[in-house]
């Protein structure tokens, strides 16, 4: 049995503003029967037609998908149009207090839906494409080529799933797209998409900012411990948590498989030479116990 | 809350009778059964007792029965063992609906070089024979098949695919862990080499299984290191669980008849009944001869999980099809053999009875199932285009 929160449980048999708007002003809808979960949204504007008044959703899926809708419908509602696109499917999950990593496929769909509502509002044309054989059109098309034929979704979508959630693995994609999960013979090309999307990380040339504000050089002391040192210690399984910044002083806690060893001596002296790098000549890293 | 168990084909209750059976075993009576002193001794004859009644209940003999610790291991030992009899053969034949503890293997054969052919099913569940019959040749060690599916409870013809086997030369087993106890099985009017049963789908905990092996069927063992099951199978016998298990075959014996008459009847009230009043749904497999305990029905528009978590609600266990409650993202690999479409396979639900099961606890189900399935038909897109104007 899945591991869902309580608040999934409560979104799941209670679903928040499930059904239609008749009149609705932008609709979005991904997924398909065959693929095994699909959901319509539906957006209704205010007079300026710039926030939402109104969110409505129908979905066919699994316990997960309805709960992360009827969160999304929550969650968008008072925003403006602008501040729905930012909401990003990690977003819906952290609202649901999380869901298990074989689940977040839901999130990203939810994420999906209602971007294709506000995109195709705006005047954008977005097709949705068929998969092979009966499974039907999965995500719009983002104009990319399909790399997993059973759900039907392409490279460019996958490496906008890669690249926003930080993934590192070919099991991430699935978990998060189901990309991969049917035949498996996509696998080593979201292998490759990962690399790329790695390598084109590690190469933009980022040069060290000459002066920062204090505000400005914490900022981007946190962006660099998330974009680049985090995801490099998830593949070993370990991770790192920011306990504070004073100054040039940054002092870190490892967790999981770095929390204890041997070698965190070595963890806590290459996050501060990247961060020297990226940040600041005279950052000092210390690794506390807390 | 009271659990409504209808997952019987996932496991069962330990019956209070086995486990009264076995309690001893544990602290008093732990000896050894290879044991030279009478302490080890006094086991040794509750296993061999045991032995007696497992063969009893499969119509065998009890040199043919090698306990082993589970149903995979079964049919794990039972393929091992037939390619290193006739190593010289190299095609394999199951079918596409086995259990994975047999296709998994046989297609991990199939990396080492051997040819595997899967043979096919129609849309009820059945065995396509002429596939079959076409498929064996003199190159085929070994063909197996299960008795019945899991999912659907769907019979093989497995008597009739032993002997096409035979004529060519090839070893048949049959998966028989879900047959055993629901159908009545007579080994000794059978020419199946080798079968599998498993103790905790009949009542018997989990953690030990069967191999029965025919009588002269050549055999390579599995498991290397002892003389326990007269070498067929090392390792220390799980004394308390082999008498567990002697105990529910016993039983079984017992209750093969209401196994199909009061639990058939069960079964078949609760499928017509949710037949009769939930529209866009059907049975898959229905029109093939089935287990009595096993009902699978695909409803369409809807998911299988929320089904289930919504069943769950009211304490009862089902099963699904679908692919959200497996690892998978793809639903079962037996509805899809059938061709049932995608837009069912995901709704499926099975039902698995016991003779525990109780009219009552039928009668939940029947008054519960409807409206979940009409509250997530009318929160899905596609259950409210298509049941529009619908009752």
């Amino acid at each position: 049995m899945w591991d869902y929160t309580p608040i999934v449980k409560d979104h799941f048999l209670n679903p928040r503003n499930v059904g239609d708007i008749p009149d609705a002003d932008a609709v979005g809808e991904v997924g398909s029967l065959a693929c095994g979960d699909a959901l319509k949204l539906y957006l209704k504007l205010d007079e300026n037609k710039d926030r939402i008044v109104d969110a409505k959703f129908q979905t066919f899926g699994c316990a997960s998908a309805i709960a992360s809708s009827s969160a999304l419908t929550e969650m968008v509602k008072g925003k403006t149009l602008d501040e729905a696109l930012a909401v990003s499917n990690q977003d819906i999950a952290d609202f649901l207090g999380g869901l298990p990593e074989e689940k977040m496929h839901c999130s990203v769909m939810g994420q999906e839906a209602l971007e294709v509502a506000i995109l195709k509002y705006r005047g954008m044309d977005i097709p949705l494409h068929d998969g092979e054989h009966d499974q039907g059109p999965a995500y719009p098309d983002y104009e990319g080529e399909i790399v997993c034929k059973c759900f039907g979704i392409t490279d460019a979508f996958l490496k906008k799933v890669i690249e926003t959630n930080g993934l590192t693995t070919a099991e991430q994609v699935t978990n998060f797209t189901k990309a991969g999960g049917a035949c498996g013979g996509c696998i080593p090309k979201i292998k490759e998409l990962i690399a790329q999307v790695l390598g084109e990380a590690a190469t933009q040339t980022r040069v060290r900012p000459e002066k920062l504000s204090n505000m400005k050089k914490m900022q981007l002391i946190q962006e660099v411990l998330e974009r680049d040192i985090r995801p490099l210690l998830w593949a070993d399984g370990g991770d790192l948590e920011l306990i504070d910044i004073d100054g040039s002083k940054v002092q870190v806690a490892f967790r999981k498989a770095c929390a204890g060893c041997a070698s965190s001596g070595n963890t806590a002296r290459m996050v501060e030479i990247k961060l020297r790098d990226l940040v600041a000549e005279d950052i000092v890293v210390e690794e506390v116990s807390q | 809350m009271k659990e409504i168990y209808l997952d019987n084909n996932a496991t069962t209750k330990v019956d209070e009778a086995v486990f009264e059976e076995m309690r001893p075993y544990f602290c008093e009576l732990y000896g050894n059964p290879s044991s030279m002193h009478f302490f080890g001794g006094q086991v040794q004859s509750k296993v061999n007792e045991a032995r007696g009644r497992v063969a009893e209940l499969l119509g065998a003999s009890p040199d043919e029965i090698i306990f082993t610790a589970c149903g995979t291991e079964s049919d794990n030992a039972a393929i091992r063992s037939a390619l290193e009899v006739f190593p010289d053969r190299r095609h394999i034949i199951t079918s596409r609906v086995e259990h994975p503890a047999v296709l998994t293997q046989c297609r991990n054969l199939r990396q080492k070089g051997y040819r595997v052919t899967e043979i096919g099913v129609d849309g009820a569940g059945r065995l396509d024979m002429d596939e079959l019959n076409a498929a064996v040749d003199d190159d085929t060690v070994i063909v197996s098949l299960m008795w019945a599916n899991n999912e659907t409870g769907v019979i093989f013809p497995v008597e009739e695919a032993a002997a096409i086997a035979q004529s060519k030369g090839a070893l048949f087993h049959s998966d028989a862990v879900q047959a055993i106890g629901k159908i009545p099985i007579n080994m000794a009017a059978s020419t199946i080499d080798m079968l599998s049963l498993s103790g905790h789908k009949l009542h018997a905990p989990k953690g030990i299984g069967v191999l029965y092996l025919k009588r002269g069927t050549p055999f390579r063992p599995f498991m290397v290191g002892g003389h326990q099951e007269k070498s067929r199978r090392a390792g220390t016998e799980n004394a308390a669980a082999i008498i567990a298990l002697g105990k529910a075959c016993q039983l079984a014996g017992q209750y093969m008849d209401a196994e199909n008459t009061t639990v058939k009847a069960m079964r078949d009230r609760l499928q017509d009944a949710l037949m009769a009043v939930v529209p866009h749904a059907r049975i898959n497999g229905g029109g093939a001869e089935r287990l009595p305990n096993t009902t699978s029905i695909a409803f369409e528009f809807v998911e299988g999980e929320a089904i289930l978590l919504h069943l769950s609600e009211f304490g009862i266990c089902a099963s699904s099809g679908s692919a959200c409650t497996s690892g998978s993202l793809e639903p079962s690999h037996v509805l899809r053999a059938m061709g049932v479409p995608f837009t069912c396979a995901h709704g499926s639900i099975r039902f698995s009875l016991s003779r525990y099961t109780t009219d009552a606890e039928i009668d939940t189900v029947i008054r519960e199932m409807p409206p979940i399935i009409a509250r997530l038909r009318q929160m899905s897109p596609f259950g409210r285009e298509h049941l529009k104007g619908q009752a």
